[in-house]
């Protein structure tokens, strides 16, 4: 390490600014990365990690800055001229397409000579000693989309060592994986760093920053707070540099208090259009007083199951409330009847199911309840009374800017949640159904969030909790269920388990395997 | 019905199919790279005229196909400027370009040739003739095999050659060339393209440039082989036919040539049988004229299976923010 003293930056950014209309997203900021190394950036959603790192692969320019590689000053215009210095970026929504295969994905841009023979022939032959050298194993000839996120994302990797990259960019890599995919991609970069490749890891994640890195930037507000060595610092002193106060990092609660049952969910089978058996016979219970997580990687069925008990498509089996058959098809299993009977819900997908986003904000506030009396008389809305129980709801909650005109988009994603989260919660609900509560949202809303949730536990209603942050189920959740590929593939009391045995358990390993 | 009678139907297929296919083709280009075009009937429309027009005042076929060319890819570049340059929206562009035509056409041939919207007819060689394949006479006596080469493969026009040349040629550069490998892949995911270094605007811009010259050669095939002149709103919708053709083919070039030669044999079959009697029964010569039209809208109704469309099909690329 003496040795690499000596030698010139890998990356040095110098004031770089970029602005997106009014928005300033970065604001001068400079940054050195020193080769051979694992470089950390963090901070919240909208900080503008992601702007920085294109502008240094080119797909965005910046308005003002230099970029200087290996120590010499580069003009980046293009992702071409990124590629021939010798950066690779690896987005968090791969750039692939997806009915070409791996070898297809990983030639396109980098062919040699306009016919595709020679070039497929030359890159399987190159992909086999790549994937010896990195074990980096991906089957050539796999169409893309049938491959699974991780291998896609070897696929990326692949793409950017096969153009001879000496810096790797990875934008949020870890957040559609599992934990052991995960795992195995910090072991791959962990070998790259070793051959001297370069590597700067975008995340919002403190432990993967605390775990893998050698040094982090912290960013806030498009700004460069603080380039620390990671084994200086600390997770709430990091935590404090991005969010600009102190945050509490764990949810406090106390002990759960669980009471009667209020969901009972027994052999419940849902079809989705396609004909796929999505959720394949499980049996679940949620009590008064007690937050259910259910874990696992994205696709497993998790999202089906809120679906149906939301009312928003049919399934098969039983569902009782507070001891009460619910009707799965037909009618009366519409998302309105599951409201009548106080089920809330905040669904996954925040922008497509839970707001109208040109819509304004006290619009919004009272979607799906907007039947009742209170807002409306015959076949009149009720403006004005609306307008003025919005504006209290968004003092309650926290909401920012507290203006119920504004459209929904205009609020940051933490405060887009806080307005539907008013909207479930303050119906007094007996079962909170709540899907991704805090996916786009930033930490300082995260802690807010996190705090209602607890509070309306402790207020004697259940709680389903469906989420893919491991991290996020263990901190709130008392009791956790693990889905994989449509099953519950076990359930853990959250105070007696990890992350390591809950991962196992969502690559669909169960407890007798791993043993 | 006898052999000859059968292979007479098939050679009039086969000149009806030719413009469907070379228009399918323009728009498979077009739609494999990301770009909806619903103005390959207006395309075809100003090449047939510009053709035939220009073919009559220069007396020479091959001029008047460049001009028809020409006219195509023009209104082709103004539909790239539309969609790719300020990603309008694409379906709109279309349109405005089929009516663009329909009217620029018959404004100029009243202007120039004062025939109510035609051009005058063309003759000699102003006019694409039959191709006469060699030993085409000495074979046509040898049974079954003679005939077939003597009604059916001999004695086409050249651009029917050609066309069906065009088939094989998309294959190849769709499949096996770095350009069609771009191409493809700008129609699922230009971003992909794009972070790989290559310009998504002009891959794009070649591919509605392919695409105004097949459709140009589809028009001057309408008004300077298959006919001597243009009328207006000759293409009568073909445009549209080969659209829904392309979507039956699933956007491949072998399928695109198989469905064109059923559209053709429809065709085909609705100008020489004009009643159909059955029993007492007559099926009336307008319901065999519609039926080309009758089985674009049931492949467009979506009975023929799932057809897929490049992803990024309609959608003008920004860089996401």
């Amino acid at each position: 390490m003496a040795a690499s003293n000596t030698q010139p930056p890998a990356i040095e950014l110098r004031g770089i600014s970029k602005a997106f209309g009014p928005v300033q997203a970065n604001k001068d900021i400079s940054i050195s990365v020193r080769p051979g190394s694992i470089h950390g950036i963090i901070g919240e959603n909208g900080a503008g990690k992601s702007t920085l790192m294109s502008i240094l692969y080119g797909f965005y320019k910046a308005d003002k800055g230099e970029v200087w590689i290996n120590g010499t000053k580069t003009d980046i215009p293009d992702s071409q001229a990124a590629i021939a210095s010798g950066i690779g970026m690896v987005f968090q929504h791969f750039k692939l397409v997806e009915n070409f295969t791996v070898l297809e994905n990983i030639v396109l841009g980098a062919e040699d000579g306009g016919l595709l023979r020679p070039s497929l022939a030359k890159a399987r032959g190159e992909l086999e000693h790549l994937a010896k050298e990195y074990e980096l194993n991906v089957d050539p000839d796999a169409v893309t989309e049938n491959l699974s996120v991780g291998h896609q994302q070897r696929v990326e990797i692949l793409k950017a060592l096969y153009r001879q990259a000496q810096i790797l960019i990875l934008d949020e890599p870890t957040g559609v994986l599992t934990p052991s995919e995960a795992d195995q991609l910090f072991r791959i970069l962990d070998r790259l760093r070793s051959e001297g490749k370069t590597i700067v890891l975008i995340t919002h994640k403190l432990r993967e920053i605390m775990e893998y890195t050698d040094t982090v930037s912290v960013m806030r507000r498009g700004e460069m707070t603080a380039t620390v060595k990671t084994a200086e610092t600390n997770p709430e002193h990091l935590a404090e540099l991005m969010v600009g106060r102190k945050v509490l990092l764990r949810v406090d609660k106390t002990p759960a208090q669980p009471g009667k049952p209020i969901l009972e969910v027994e052999k419940l089978r849902v079809v989705d259009g396609n004909g796929v058996e999505r959720v394949k016979g499980i049996d679940l219970t949620v009590r008064a007083g007690e937050i259910v997580g259910i874990a696992g990687v994205a696709g497993n069925g998790q999202s089906e199951l809120l679906e149906v008990l939301g009312g928003m498509r049919p399934g098969e089996g039983t569902v009782r409330l507070n001891g009460k058959e619910l009707p799965l098809t037909g009618s009366g299993s519409d998302g309105r009847a599951r409201r009548a009977v106080h089920i809330a819900h905040v669904p996954e997908d925040r922008h497509r199911e839970a707001l109208i986003m040109n819509f304004s904000a006290w619009e919004n506030a009272v979607f799906g309840y907007h039947h009742d009396a209170r807002w409306t008389s015959g076949p009149f809305i009720k403006n004005a009374a609306i307008l003025e129980e919005a504006h209290q709801m968004m003092g309650r909650f926290d909401v920012r800017p507290p203006n119920p005109r504004l459209a929904a988009k205009s609020f940051s994603g933490g405060n887009q949640q806080k307005i539907v989260l008013a909207r479930e919660i303050e119906r007094n609900p007996d079962l909170l159904m709540i899907g991704q509560p805090t996916r786009g949202v930033d930490i300082g809303a995260i802690e807010f969030i996190h705090q209602q949730i607890v509070a309306l536990r402790d207020q004697g209603k259940a709680i389903l909790l469906v989420s893919v942050e491991l991290e996020e189920i263990l901190s709130l959740a008392d009791r956790v269920a693990v889905m994989f590929d449509g099953h519950i593939m076990g359930e853990r009391d959250a105070a007696a388990t990890d992350e390591r045995e809950l991962g196992l358990l969502m690559a669909g390993v169960t407890g007798e395997d791993a043993a | 019905m006898d052999f000859l009678t059968i292979l007479q139907v098939l050679d009039s297929s086969v000149r009806l199919a030719t413009p469907l296919l070379l228009a399918c083709l323009a728009g498979l280009f077009s739609e494999r790279a990301g770009v909806i075009d619903i103005g390959l009937e207006g395309k075809m429309l100003v090449a047939a005229f510009f053709s035939a027009a220009i073919a009559y005042m220069s007396g020479s076929v091959w001029v008047g196909l460049l001009a028809g060319i020409a006219s195509s890819v023009a209104l082709a570049l103004i539909h790239g400027l539309a969609s790719i340059t300020f990603r309008g929206n694409q379906l709109i562009s279309g349109v405005a370009i089929n009516f663009l035509a329909a009217g620029v056409t018959v404004l100029v041939a009243q202007h120039w040739f004062e025939q109510g919207g035609r051009t005058p007819s063309l003759t000699g060689d102003g006019r694409f003739e039959s191709v006469t394949l060699p030993l085409a006479e000495t074979l046509r006596n040898v049974p079954v095999l003679g005939p077939i080469y003597y009604e059916l493969i001999s004695g086409q026009f050249l651009l029917v050659y050609i066309a069906v040349l065009v088939v094989p040629l998309t294959w190849w550069v769709l499949y096996r060339t770095r350009f069609g490998l771009r191409l493809r892949a700008v129609g699922e995911n230009p971003a992909a393209v794009d972070t790989a270094g290559i310009s998504v605007t002009r891959l794009r811009y070649m591919a509605v440039i392919i695409c105004g010259v097949l459709c140009g050669l589809a028009g001057a095939y309408l008004a300077t082989a298959l006919q001597a002149g243009f009328v207006k709103d000759m293409t009568a919708g073909r445009g549209f036919i080969a659209l829904a053709a392309l979507i039956f083919a699933k956007w491949k070039p072998w399928p695109a040539m198989w469905t064109c030669l059923l559209f053709g044999v429809l065709q085909a079959v609705a100008l020489r049988y004009q009643n159909i009697e059955i029993g007492n029964f007559v099926i009336p010569v307008q319901f065999m004229d519609a039926l080309p039209y009758i089985l674009t809208v049931v492949i467009l109704a979506g009975l023929v299976g799932r057809a897929i469309p490049p992803l990024a099909g309609g959608e003008p690329y920004t860089k996401e923010r």
